[in-house]
Parts: C-alpha cells; structure tokens; sequence
C-alpha cells in the first residue's frame, strides 16, 4: 500500500471513531448523574441482600462471582505459563549469583516497611467486604512486601522468603477455592457460587456471607501469583547474571 | 465538576503527555510511575477508592519494577 492510501485510511479510521464517540458521549448521563438503573440494583443488592457495606465487593464476589471465577483463572494461566517459558530456558541448577546488599539507610526503611506493608496488605484484603480493598488490591499489596525484601535486601533474602513450591501450593489452593466452593453451594441446592451463608450484621468482619471466604481465597491466589511472577522474572534476571560471569572468568 | 476533580484531569493529561514524550528508558520508568500516582488522585477525587488501591499498588510499584527489570535485562548487565 502506498503512503498516500495508508494516511486516507488512517483519516478515515480516526474520523470514525471520533464520529462514534462523539455520538456515544452526547448519549451519556449528565456528569454526576446518580441515577443509573444497575446502581441502584447493586446497592440494593450489597446493602439490603448481602449485608456488604462495600458494594464493589458484593457485586465482584458475588452477583458476578461467576465472572471473577474465570478471572482468576486467567491470573492463574497468566501466572503459569511464565513461570513455564522462563523455567524451560534456564538451567535448573544453574550456579545462583550473589549480590551485595544496598546501603545502610535503604536497608533500614526496607526492614521498617517490609512489616507494614503485611500489615496494610493484610488489613486490605481482611477488610474488602466492610471498606474500600478486598483480595485483589490486598494481594497486590502483600506481592509487593516480597518485593521489598529484594529491593532493599539482596536476592538470596527475597529468595529464602518466597520458596517457589510454596508459591504454587499457595496459588493452586486460592484458586481452586472458588470451583470448590461453587460445588458446595450446588450441593446445597442453591445456584453455583449462591450466597447460601447467613448475611449477618452489616459492617461487621461477620457479614456478607460466602463473600469473606471468596475474598480470602481472591487475596491468597492474587498475593502468590503476583509473587511467583515476580520470583520468576528475578530468577531469569540473576541466572542470566551468573552466566555472565562465568563468561568472564 | 469540582476545582479538585479538574485539576486531576489536567495533572493526568499532563502526566500522560510526559510519559509519551520521554525517551531514555530510566526516566521514561519514573515518568509512568508519577502518571500511576497521578491517576491515583483522580480515580480517589472521583469517588472510587477500590480502584484507587489497585492502581497505586499496580501502577506505583509493580509495573516499574517489572519495566526496571526488563531494562536491566536488555542491557545484559
């Protein structure tokens, strides 16, 4: 295609699409709109239902829990077929390289927020339910205390709190707690992953339902597998590391 | 719209904008990083803090420090 016919098209392209958005935006509720049909539906379903005070949680774990199912799966695929691509490149008992630590004031913020960043991290996820967070925000949150570890320690420290069979245990069992809990509810004569748990008192850790349970199990497989993708790309990064030196020698 | 709610619109754009135009890889990594803390703000003056948390936690740490490795592996130091 010539240059000429490739700047027609991209004109075309363009001025479509802003056509497209400027007839969907002059088709959208006023800013600051509050009346919205599903919104409605939501906060009616979280507070009135579910007894959640987090509507966002209500509706992720559980009026489209089935959604957040397949969601985790694809975290788990995403999580397993880096740690397969990178594995099969490299040496299983390639020699590991040593790095020295980073200077003594970044050590110490490290080991100081390393503590916080659990408790935050749990806090978040053990709170998704009753305030902004829940286990996706919460294990992201726990993922990047391993993080520090590495950040301001050295990678033999980082490696000795993330053993990757523990990792995978971990992930596995985040993971499969959604199916498995989807076939309790079944056989409790309920709809797959139902809220068939009693709602207790709103606001309280004692609320919502089956939505503690699948939170918990969101932020244990998030945590793992954002780890585990971090252990793998590190692993790379040093093994690649090791063989240069080995090169130079 | 609020003062608040417009200034983080502006602060986004501008921050986008920066990301967009930086070329060396390193300050490109702190430019994206203070866009991910920018569009914290926006997303919390919006009135949705859920996706405030996630994106300070994704946008503010884990994605530099995928981008940071990545760089140190392109460079094969």
């Amino acid at each position: 295609m010539t240059r000429a016919g490739r700047v027609v098209l991209l004109v075309l392209g363009l001025g479509g699409l802003l056509a497209l958005l400027a007839i969907a935006a002059a088709d959208l509720p006023a800013f600051g709109s509050v009346h919205s049909a599903y919104a409605a539906f939501a906060r009616h379903a979280a507070y009135a239902d579910r007894h959640a005070a987090n509507s966002v949680a209500a509706v992720v774990f559980d009026v489209r829990g089935l959604d957040t199912m397949i969601e985790e799966f694809i975290l788990f695929a995403a999580a397993t077929a880096t740690a397969l691509l990178l594995r099969s490149t490299r040496e299983e008992d390639a020699e590991r390289a040593e790095d020295h630590g980073e200077g003594d004031a970044l050590k110490l913020f490290g080991i100081g927020g390393v503590g916080a960043v659990v408790v935050l991290g749990l806090y978040v996820v053990a709170h998704g339910y009753v305030s902004p967070g829940g286990g996706f925000q919460g294990g992201v949150v726990l993922a990047t205390a391993a993080a520090l570890v590495f950040l301001a320690g050295t990678y033999r420290a980082f490696r000795r709190v993330t053993p990757q069979s523990l990792l995978e245990g971990a992930e596995s069992l985040g993971v499969l707690a959604w199916p498995a809990l989807g076939v309790g509810t079944l056989a409790s004569g309920s709809a797959f992953l139902a809220n068939v748990l009693p709602p207790g008192s709103i606001g309280s850790l004692a609320s919502a339902g089956t939505i503690p349970l699948l939170n918990a199990a969101t932020g244990l497989a998030v945590a793992s597998a954002f780890t585990l993708i971090g252990v793998e790309f590190l692993e790379e990064l040093f093994a690649e590391r090791a063989r240069g030196e080995e090169g130079r020698s | 719209m609020t003062a608040v709610q417009i200034m983080a619109l502006s602060l986004v754009a501008l921050s986008a904008l920066l990301v967009v135009l930086t070329r060396d890889l390193v300050k490109l990594t702190i430019a994206n990083s203070i866009y991910g803390l920018v569009l914290v703000v926006l997303f919390l003056v919006f009135g949705a803090p859920d996706v405030a948390l996630s994106e300070l936690v994704v946008g503010a740490v884990a994605m530099p420090l995928a981008i940071v490795v990545a760089i140190v592996k392109e460079r094969g130091e």
